[in-house]
């Protein structure tokens, strides 16, 4: 399978990838490690005419203490993700949600920033976001913004980000003291999650993301509720599907991925010690 | 658009089109017919290579991209007629039935091996699941890189 003919710019710096994108407007796309660009462009199901190659921007590949939260460069990969020290005590969640993305090969060449600005409600990532209440630091022509997570997934792999924008940061509120899980259901080893879910306790305060239960990566808003109402784990993930307009595909239906969410939540909350 | 890539130690530069994937470029350009192109959809590992040491999957990606940077396929690993230790544990072993697998899962495996040198059986697998062999071969693919893990230490 080969892609569409495109034109390709390759961007030797942040500005140089907003005048590209300036300039050719919703007709270019950002290229980061590929991942999930490069499969939807073989399929055709992506033709974009112009890809702007921002693979080689290593000053948005970094993993800061920034004090409350760890900042996380758009373009880190996977791979530098998952083994980082600084994530792993810092944001367990996140390190071990990305140990799960794909497989080793993947995990070489994709980035958080480009699994998250993808918007794909069957990716891990998201869920984490979430669940942490992460904050999307974008570029655009008039400088940067700061998006939270809650107003980042506009649509089925849609976002907030402005066409001329560039996701360049990725804000990880602290949790050395957290509890967490994450559960990811799918039939084969490497597959989407059919449903997946992360969940962390961070002093008393909950966070529940989904994954694949709905057209956008989603929030568990009633399980979160029902913990801060002092809900047993149990009782809590009963709500993990309300609200949720879950996807049907070879996989599953809506029921059955209602149950694996109620199910998944649960796991995920006992592990996290609710 | 000009691209040059060293491939197993070796300098290349060809105009190829944006749009060629990274394997079309090393099988199909440069002539290196040993890395094999399986499901073409990033998720059996049959066209896994090293880039700049670590394993990727070459049909998820431009030749573009791989401008400038260092590969190294399957025909770069054994030194002259001297196998490399993982290919040497896959013959000791008996890791390969129908072969289609094995370029990829030899990259994937020594790659695996670079990040993790002691892995355990369980860490092999996990390490693995980018690789599919559809003969099923799974379990002496596995004992072959915990064999080489042991012989290299």
């Amino acid at each position: 399978m080969i892609p569409a003919a495109f034109d390709y710019i390759r961007a030797g710096s942040a500005e140089e990838a907003l005048a590209a994108l300036a300039e050719h407007g919703d007709e270019a796309k950002l290229l980061a490690g590929g991942h999930s660009l490069l499969p939807l462009m073989k399929l055709r199901l992506a033709t974009p005419a112009v890809l702007v190659d921002i693979g080689r921007l290593d000053d948005l590949s970094y993993i800061n203490d920034a004090g409350d939260h760890l900042a996380i460069g758009a373009l880190t990969r996977h791979r530098d993700v998952e083994t980082s020290a600084l994530v792993q005590s810092q944001a367990g969640l996140l390190a071990e949600a990305t140990s799960h993305v794909g497989d080793p090969q993947v995990r070489h060449r994709g980035t958080i920033g480009g699994s998250i600005a993808h918007g794909d409600p069957a990716s891990d990532l998201p869920s984490v976001m979430l669940a942490m209440r992460a904050t999307l630091v974008a570029r655009g022509p008039g400088g940067e913004r700061e998006i939270a997570v809650d107003d980042f997934f506009t649509g089925f792999l849609e976002t907030s980000l402005g066409d001329d924008e560039l996701l360049t940061e990725i804000r990880v509120p602290k949790m050395p003291d957290a509890t967490w899980g994450f559960q990811k259901f799918n039939r084969r080893a490497q597959d989407w999650a059919i449903v997946g879910v992360s969940a962390i306790v961070n002093n008393g305060n909950s966070g529940v993301g989904l994954v694949n239960m709905d057209s956008t990566p989603v929030r568990a808003a009633g399980v979160e509720a029902a913990l801060a109402g002092g809900a047993s784990a149990s009782d809590a993930a009963e709500a993990a599907a309300e609200g949720t307009n879950p996807p049907s595909d070879l996989n599953a239906g809506p029921e059955y991925r209602e149950h694996l969410a109620r199910v998944l939540t649960r796991r995920a909350l006992e592990a996290a010690g609710r | 658009m000009e691209v040059t890539v060293t491939i197993n130690g070796d300098s290349h530069s060809h105009d190829v089109e944006p749009r060629t994937l990274l394997v079309h470029y090393i099988r199909d350009v440069v002539g290196l017919t040993g890395t094999n192109i399986g499901c073409d959809t990033s998720s059996c590992g049959a066209c896994t290579i090293h880039v700049n040491g670590e394993s990727v999957k070459s049909c998820t990606m431009l030749a573009v991209q791989a401008d400038g940077q260092d590969l190294l396929t399957i025909e770069g690993l054994a030194d002259g007629d001297v196998l490399h230790p993982m290919q040497e544990s896959f013959r000791q072993c008996h890791a390969l039935q129908c072969g289609y697998c094995t370029p990829g899962m030899v990259m994937a495996a020594v790659s695996l091996l670079d990040e993790n040198p002691d892995p355990t059986e369980r860490e092999v697998r996990i390490g693995l699941e980018g690789n599919l062999c559809r003969c099923t071969g799974y379990h002496n693919i596995v004992k072959a890189v915990l064999h080489c893990a042991e012989a290299s230490s």
